[in-house]
């Protein structure tokens, strides 16, 4: 197991590697620069900022150099956010998006595996066709129509809750609510697929004959087996829900690490254009390998080579 | 189970405090960025009791408003947009400033005189200034603020534009920034030495970018000196107490201000809200006194609503012809094709009343000589109004001659030609109406959407043919806008070209004559527009909401608001 944990976590450095370079030389590509604006610089003034950020250098020396800080760990500044490093703004905004995102993740796991489960005890009943109808909604409805719908109603009409940022516990539960509306209907749909399956198991079969109860039979013994697709899909969940939404923290102005993603590239703030994506990419790389080692716990059956 | 999720749940904390530890020994590792890091991190923990007291909005000594997202900066000399102006002009102040009339008036300086020949300005200081951190502000400062802005290592926007009046600009700009002809002769005396007169040069020093900043702090802290609350050092009426990136900025008004005793609001908090409708909600919510980001959508319904404004500012929005490219080489084309334009129906119906439809170059808001008056209505007196709005028919057939003098009639031969763009506010709306309206001269256009920075980098680089563009005025001078038509500036996306033209805006610049200035100046405006170097389309303006019980608050043309002054009545 620590071989493999060895071997996988070589082989994500590899890709963030790659990722890195690709997107150094693609986003430099791409035309215009940071600091050219509507009202032009005079060529004095936009030779001076270059050089200061040493964007005056060859684009391969400019890789060099990037590449030789991001081993000590230096993402450089932000141009665009004048006097942050890029450090500074993810050490920053992380945590914000993380909690948001993590409760999220807790939210759709918490009624996603139930209401699965439940539809598909009932499979064809009337229960079984309301979850499904309300997890195809979930589906099909974008985030920003969830989140425009529930300020509206929650925030402007009824004004039960703040339509502005994460100042108290109480602020969390609109974009929570809209960041985990997604999930959660995948979840449930996911684990009633599954769910479905492993009820028609002969093992199934056997412990209800013995008597365990339907509950027991359910929750103790299907789940186990039938929320393996669901841990496959929290990996990567974990890491799109935990490094920010763009649409949802523009939305309720939350200063998270999303907004930074989609903002830094149309502002052709290189550093943190670099920044963001080396940083999603690792966290994306890391909790694919925590997801396979939970795999190790939760399944027996499986090894890790 | 519930031990696996448990498990999975360690793991996934236990490897974000693992990656969070990580981002900071590699802020650290790096001796410049050491600063930087603290201070973020510093502002991180104001940020929580700030916005604790920050809550307490009903004693009606807080002011929440919206005039944008987070500032790229707010730097003095950094800063080169309007947002970030408007919060600077709430922290600092420059020897001069602007009244409610927008006439330039005394700030830190009590009183200053010109020299008969234009060139020396000396400036007295009042009595007993000091720095919101409660130290002495003295001329030195000044010096050594001006300075700043003139140092290629600080590579201010707007050094060149402001500076290069001043005697040894060249010089210090290349490096040697003690050549720049500023001085102290005593604490309270600022003198500035230019190079030629400018007679405009009142109003250079009441921009945001030349007011005083500590240089202590800014040693100490390098760039990240205005991303923290304990080292953003302010010399006007508020000093701030948070920053919280993408969230809000909060100011407290600085008790060691010299007209402190004028100052209302204990508290200002700005909301750093960047999408429209998130502010619109917020609005309706009551959470916040004024936004300035308003929906479009919503204009058609707040028509007529007294909490709704429009105001102009000194903007114009206008389309850039390639001069330098068949057929746009010819005036009479860029004069047919700017005829056909209904300009009323543009700024009233597409832009939603917005925009003010444009009858010259230089808009409103803009001054002339006279104290309180406006070039444009000298224009309007002296030449007539360029375009008769209220006459479009006349307009589009004098359009399809001209077009026919040129040799394409009824737009036979002429090329199929490309708008550039890109898809922001009425852009796209407008050249879809452009697209039609020059179809009305047999004229085949198709609309190319760019990324603005894509459309800014070609229209700059000449590879367009006709596309749209926009200025908004540094200062009230109309040369400002008239110069971007000059030979060599670099704004001159169209590359027109006319020695009158330069002769006329060269003569403006260097008169000591206030008035010789100006008809200069609209001598140069005429000769663009009989040129038909670009078409103007419309006049910007601001609109906002803004409750009504929120008072004594000002708009400017410059696209500020003065909120200092206000009340919540």
């Amino acid at each position: 197991m620590v071989k493999y944990i060895v071997k996988r976590v070589l082989f994500g450095v590899i890709t963030a590697f790659v990722v890195a370079s690709l997107t150094f030389f693609i986003m430099n590509l791409v035309p215009g620069g940071p600091f050219l604006a509507e009202k032009a610089v005079t060529p004095q003034a936009q030779a001076a900022m270059e050089a200061k950020y040493g964007l005056d250098k060859p684009l391969f020396v400019q890789y060099l150099t990037y590449m030789g800080d991001l081993l000590h760990g230096d993402m450089g500044m932000s141009l665009k956010k004048r006097g942050f490093t890029v450090n500074d703004i993810i050490r920053n905004k992380f945590p914000v998006s993380a909690r948001l995102g993590g409760l999220a993740v807790l939210v759709a796991v918490f009624f996603g595996v139930p209401l699965g489960s439940v539809a598909a005890y009932h499979r064809g009943k009337i229960v079984d066709n309301i979850i499904i109808v309300f997890s195809t909604a979930g589906i099909a409805i974008p985030s920003f129509l969830s989140s425009t719908l529930l300020m509206y109603v929650l925030s402007v009409k009824l004004k039960l809750l703040p339509s502005l940022g994460l100042d108290d516990p109480v602020s969390y539960i609109m974009p929570v609510a809209a960041l985990a509306l997604y999930p959660t209907s995948y979840i449930a749909r996911l684990m009633r697929s599954s769910m479905l399956d492993v009820i028609g198991q002969d093992y199934m079969r056997t412990a209800r004959a013995k008597g365990v109860s339907t509950f027991k039979a359910i929750f103790k013994h299907a789940l186990r087996n039938a929320i393996l697709p669901v841990v496959t899909y929290l990996g990567p969940l974990l890491a799109s829900l935990m490094t920010g939404s763009f649409i949802i923290e523009k939305i309720f102005t939350i200063p998270g690490l999303g907004h930074e993603f989609v903002s830094a590239i149309p502002s052709r703030d290189y550093p943190l254009i670099m920044g963001t994506t080396i940083f999603l990419a690792c966290f994306i790389i890391l909790m694919n390998v925590i997801v396979d080692i939970a795999y190790a716990f939760i399944d027996p059956r499986i090894k890790l080579k | 189970m519930k031990r696996s999720i448990a498990i999975l749940l360690t793991t996934v904390m236990t490897a974000s405090i693992m990656l969070s530890g990580c981002g900071q020994s590699g802020a650290a590792s790096g001796a410049a960025q050491g600063a930087a890091g603290e201070a973020a991190a510093g502002s991180d923990e104001g940020g929580a009791d700030a916005s604790a007291k920050a809550e307490t909005t009903a004693d009606g000594s807080t002011l929440n408003v919206q005039v944008g997202p987070s500032p790229e900066t707010i730097d003095p000399a950094l800063n080169s947009a309007v947002d970030g102006a408007n919060m600077i002009l709430h922290a600092f102040e420059g020897l001069l400033k602007f009244d409610k009339d927008n006439n330039v008036v005394e700030g830190l300086a009590e009183s200053y005189e010109v020299s008969d020949d234009g060139l020396t300005w000396t400036f007295h200081l009042r009595d007993g200034l000091k720095w919101s951190d409660g130290s002495d502000l003295t001329a030195d400062d000044f010096v050594y603020s001006w300075k700043r802005v003139a140092d290629p290592n600080t590579a201010a926007p707007y050094g060149y534009d402001l500076l290069n009046y001043v005697k040894g600009y060249e010089e210090a700009e290349a490096g040697n920034i003690d050549a720049l002809a500023v001085s102290a002769p005593d604490p309270q005396t600022f003198v500035v030495e230019l190079n030629n007169p400018c007679v405009y040069f009142d109003k250079i020093c009441a921009f945001a970018v030349m007011v005083p900043v500590q240089q202590a702090t800014i040693e100490a802290n390098g760039e990240a000196w205005s991303t923290n609350p304990e080292t953003y050092i302010t010399d006007g009426p508020y000093y701030m107490t948070e920053y919280t990136d993408g969230a809000q900025i909060v100011f407290t008004k600085n008790p060691n201000y010299w007209d402190a005793a004028n100052i209302t609001f204990d508290t200002i908090v700005w909301n750093l809200i960047e999408d429209s409708n998130a502010a619109y909600s917020a609005y309706q919510n009551g959470d916040l006194d004024m936004i300035k980001d308003v929906p479009t959508e919503e204009i058609p319904s707040l028509e007529g609503n007294p909490e709704f404004s429009v105001e102009p500012i000194m903007g114009t929005y206008y389309v850039t012809f390639n001069t330098q490219k068949e057929p746009f080489t010819d005036a009479k084309v860029r004069e047919a094709l700017s005829l056909a334009i209904d300009r009323d129906y543009v700024a009233g119906t597409i832009m939603q009343g917005t925009y003010s439809p444009a009858t010259n170059f230089v808009g409103p808001g803009v001054s002339d000589e006279a104290e309180g008056s406006s070039f444009e209505d000298v224009t309007r007196e002296k030449y007539g109004d360029h375009f008769d709005i209220s006459n479009y028919d006349a307009d589009l057939e004098k359009a399809k001659e001209l077009l026919a003098e040129a040799g394409y009639p009824n737009g036979e031969g002429f090329p199929e030609i490309s708008y550039l763009t890109n898809d922001a506010g009425y852009h796209k709306a407008v050249a879809e109406y452009l697209q039609s309206a020059w179809s009305e001269l047999g004229i085949t256009m198709t609309v190319n959407i760019q990324e603005w920075k894509t459309v800014t980098a070609d229209r700059r680089a000449g590879n367009f043919d006709v596309a749209r563009n926009g200025w908004v005025y540094d200062w009230d001078d109309p040369s400002n806008m008239i110069n971007l038509l000059e030979t060599g500036n670099g704004n001159n996306d169209g590359k027109y070209s006319n020695p009158d033209f330069d002769k006329a805006v060269d003569a403006a610049r260097t008169t000591t004559d206030l008035k010789e200035h100006y008809e200069k100046l609209h001598e140069a405006e005429q000769v663009a527009l009989n040129d038909a170097a670009m078409a103007p389309v419309a006049y910007y303006n601001d609109f906002w909401l803004q409750k009504s019980n929120l008072k004594n608050t000002w708009h400017s043309p410059y696209g500020y608001w003065y909120f200092m002054y206000g009340t919540l009545e």
